[in-house]
C-alpha cells in the first residue's frame, strides 16, 4: 500500500489549526487538518442538548475592533483569511463589569470608561493607571517576557486592590499560570480585552466556524474529522508521519500541532516525552461551567444584568489555583450573550457562570456521584453569584454544566486545562525537526488569538521551507 | 495584458487579500503600503496569487519592485504580456 503523503499535517481542527491549514493550502501545500472530534472547532465549539442550541469555549469574543481599524489582530485575520469583517456579523458589547474587593467597575470597548472607573474606585491610582495603558497602547507584541504581571503591576500601582482587579479578567480569559499572569500575556489580554474590546457573532460561534470550514476547504486542504491520532512518527530527530487510532499512517514533511507542548510530545513516544517535557509543564487548571437557559431576557432581573461579561472575585484576596476541593466558587466569570448590541430577538437567554475546578477530583467521582455533584456544585457556583447580580435560578428553563472530564474528553487537554501549559513557547518551536505547536501552548489566546497563531506559524515555519 | 490590464489584476489581487480596502483610487505612484493596510506577508500574498494565477515567479529579492502600481507595471508588464486577465476568484 502506498501511504499518503501530504506536505504539512496540522493536528486539531480548532481556530489555530484550521487557521494555519487554510494558509498553507493558498500557499499551494497539500495540507490535511486532523481533528478527533466529528465536529470542528477545538475549544470553541457548539452542541446541541434538550433542543437548546450552546457555544462551548467563547464568552465573548476579544480583539473586537470596528470595521477599517488598520493594524490591529482582528483586522490582520480577516485580511489574511479573506474574509471580511462584515461577513463576521460582530455584535459589539454595550458594557461589562469586574467585581472585585468590593467594587463594581464597568468597562465598555471604549477604554476611557475603564478608566473614569478606576479613577472613581482608586482616585490615587488613577493617573499611575493611565501612564500604564498609555504604555500597554503601545508595547511591542511577540517579544516573549514570562517574567510576573503581578509583581509588575504591583510595582507601578501599588495598590493589591487595583491589580487584583485587573489580575480577575486576565487571568480568566487566558492564564495558565496559577495566581498570575506571564507578562508578555498580560499585554496581550489587556489589549484584547480592554483596548480592542468584546462582541459577540450574531448568531454566535457556528457561522463564525462555518466561514473557517469553509476558507479551508475552499483553499483545498483536506478537513479530517474523526481522525484520532494515535502518535507522531519521528525517525532521526524530525517528523515523518502521523498515524491515526483506525492504524491509518499518513507521511509528511512537517506537524503543526495545536494538541497542546505536553500533549504533543506525548505522541512522540515516551522517550521524547520523558526526555524533555519536566515536572510543572502540564496545565493546573480546569474549570466547571454552569449554563442556564432563562425564561426572560437577563437586563430585566436587574439593574447590573446589562452587562455581556462579568469577572468577579468575592474573597478577600483573588485566588486563581486549582482549588483543593472539587470547585473553588470564590471567583469566576459570568456570561450573558444575549446581552450585546443588537442581538437577534430569536436568540435564546442564557446565563453562564465559570469558576475553577480540581480535574483530579472530578475524574475520582463514581458515575452517580459525578452526576449528584454536577447539579450541588452548578447550584454553589449560582448562588455565590447572588452576592453581587441577579438570582437567575427562579427563571431557569434548562440547565447543563460541564466539568474537567467533559472538557478532557471533547478537547483532549491534559487535565482539563483549556490554557495549557503555564510555560508557553512564542516561537512554536518543539525539540523535534519539523513538528510545530501552534494555538494555546504556543501562547495567543481567544478566538483571534488562536487564528494569529496558526497564520503566524505556518507562515514561520511551514512556507519558509519551500 | 495591456500596462492597463495589467493595473485591473494588482487591484482585483489587493480586493481579494483586503476586501475592505478601497482600491479604485489607488495612486499609481504612490507607496502601496501608504494608501492602504498592507504589511510585508501581504506581499507573500500578492506573489502568491501571481503565481496562482497567472503562472509568473516572482523571486523575493525583487518583491521591492512591486511597492507601487507603477512599479508592478513596470516589473510585472513583460512577464504578463502574453497572458490573459481574469479575476482573481476567492480563495
Amino acid at each position: 500500500m502506498i501511504p499518503e503523503r501530504y506536505d504539512t499535517i496540522v493536528i486539531g481542527a480548532g481556530l489555530s489549526g484550521m487557521a494555519a491549514g487554510i494558509r498553507l493550502a493558498m500557499f499551494g501545500q497539500r495540507v490535511a487538518v486532523l481533528e478527533q472530534h466529528y465536529l470542528w472547532g477545538g475549544l470553541n465549539s457548539f452542541y446541541k442538548r434538550g433542543g437548546h442550541l450552546f457555544d462551548t469555549g467563547m464568552h465573548a469574543l476579544t480583539n473586537y475592533v470596528p470595521k477599517g481599524t488598520r493594524g490591529t489582530p482582528l483586522a490582520r485575520v480577516c485580511k489574511q483569511l479573506r474574509i471580511s469583517h462584515d461577513e463576521l456579523n460582530l455584535l459589539p458589547q454595550k458594557t461589562s463589569q469586574v467585581v472585585c474587593a468590593g467594587h463594581r467597575v464597568r468597562f465598555s470597548n471604549q477604554v476611557e470608561l475603564l478608566i473614569e472607573e478606576i479613577g472613581r474606585c482608586f482616585p490615587a491610582r488613577v493617573d499611575a493607571f493611565v501612564a500604564l495603558v498609555d504604555e500597554l497602547r503601545d508595547a511591542p507584541l511577540g517579544e516573549p517576557d514570562p517574567s510576573s504581571a503581578r509583581e509588575r503591576l504591583t510595582a507601578r500601582l501599588g495598590d493589591a486592590d487595583l491589580v487584583d482587579l485587573l489580575l480577575v479578567p486576565t487571568c480568566y480569559y487566558g492564564s495558565a499560570r496559577e495566581n498570575d499572569v506571564d507578562w508578555d500575556q498580560f499585554v496581550i489580554l489587556f489589549r484584547s480585552i480592554f483596548l480592542e474590546g468584546l462582541a459577540m457573532p450574531a448568531e454566535g460561534i457556528r457561522p463564525f466556524l462555518a466561514l473557517f470550514k469553509d476558507r479551508l476547504v475552499a483553499a483545498g486542504a483536506e478537513l479530517r474529522l474523526k481522525s484520532d491520532v494515535a502518535r507522531i512518527e519521528v525517525e532521526g530527530g524530525a517528523a515523518r508521519a502521523v498515524v491515526l487510532a483506525d492504524g491509518t499512517r499518513l507521511a509528511t514533511d512537517r506537524v503543526i500541532s495545536s494538541a497542546g507542548w505536553v500533549e504533543t510530545m506525548h505522541l512522540c513516544g515516551e522517550a521524547l516525552e520523558s526526555e524533555h517535557v519536566r515536572p510543572g509543564d502540564a496545565g493546573r487548571l480546569s474549570f466547571v461551567e454552569t449554563i442556564c437557559v432563562l425564561d426572560r431576557w437577563p437586563h430585566e432581573l436587574g439593574p447590573d444584568m446589562d452587562a455581556a461579561v462579568i469577572f468577579y472575585s468575592t474573597g478577600e484576596r483573588f485566588r486563581y489555583e486549582r482549588p483543593d476541593r472539587l470547585v473553588d466558587v470564590s471567583s469566576g466569570v459570568i456570561s450573558m450573550p444575549t446581552n450585546f448590541a443588537g442581538t437577534p430577538a430569536e436568540r435564546e437567554p442564557l446565563f453562564r457562570v465559570t469558576v475553577l475546578a480540581d480535574h483530579e477530583r472530578w475524574v475520582a467521582l463514581e458515575e452517580d456521584e459525578y452526576v449528584a455533584r454536577k447539579q450541588l456544585l452548578s447550584d454553589a457556583a449560582l448562588e455565590a453569584t447572588t452576592a453581587f447580580c441577579a438570582d437567575v435560578r427562579p427563571h431557569e428553563t434548562f440547565r447543563d454544566v460541564f466539568t474537567p472530564r467533559t472538557l478532557t474528553k471533547y478537547t483532549r487537554k491534559l487535565g482539563g486545562a483549556i490554557y495549557g501549559s503555564p510555560r508557553k513557547r512564542p516561537d512554536g518551536s518543539t525539540p523535534v525537526a519539523g513538528l510545530y505547536l501552534c494555538g494555546t501552548d504556543q501562547g495567543f489566546l481567544g478566538v483571534i488569538g488562536a487564528a494569529v497563531s496558526g497564520i503566524s506559524i505556518a507562515t514561520q515555519h511551514a512556507m519558509a521551507a519551500r | 495584458m495591456t500596462p492597463e490590464e495589467v493595473v485591473v489584476a494588482i487591484k482585483d489581487i489587493i480586493q481579494t487579500i483586503a476586501p475592505d480596502e478601497e482600491v479604485d483610487g489607488l495612486d499609481m505612484n504612490e507607496r502601496l503600503r501608504d494608501q492602504i493596510e498592507l504589511d510585508s506577508m501581504d506581499f507573500l500574498d500578492i506573489v502568491m496569487e501571481l503565481r496562482k494565477l497567472y503562472g509568473v515567479q516572482v523571486p523575493e529579492e525583487d518583491y521591492k519592485e512591486l511597492g507601487t502600481l507603477q512599479g508592478c507595471v513596470d516589473y510585472l508588464g513583460p512577464k504578463l504580456a502574453d497572458k490573459e486577465l481574469h479575476c482573481a476568484s476567492r480563495a
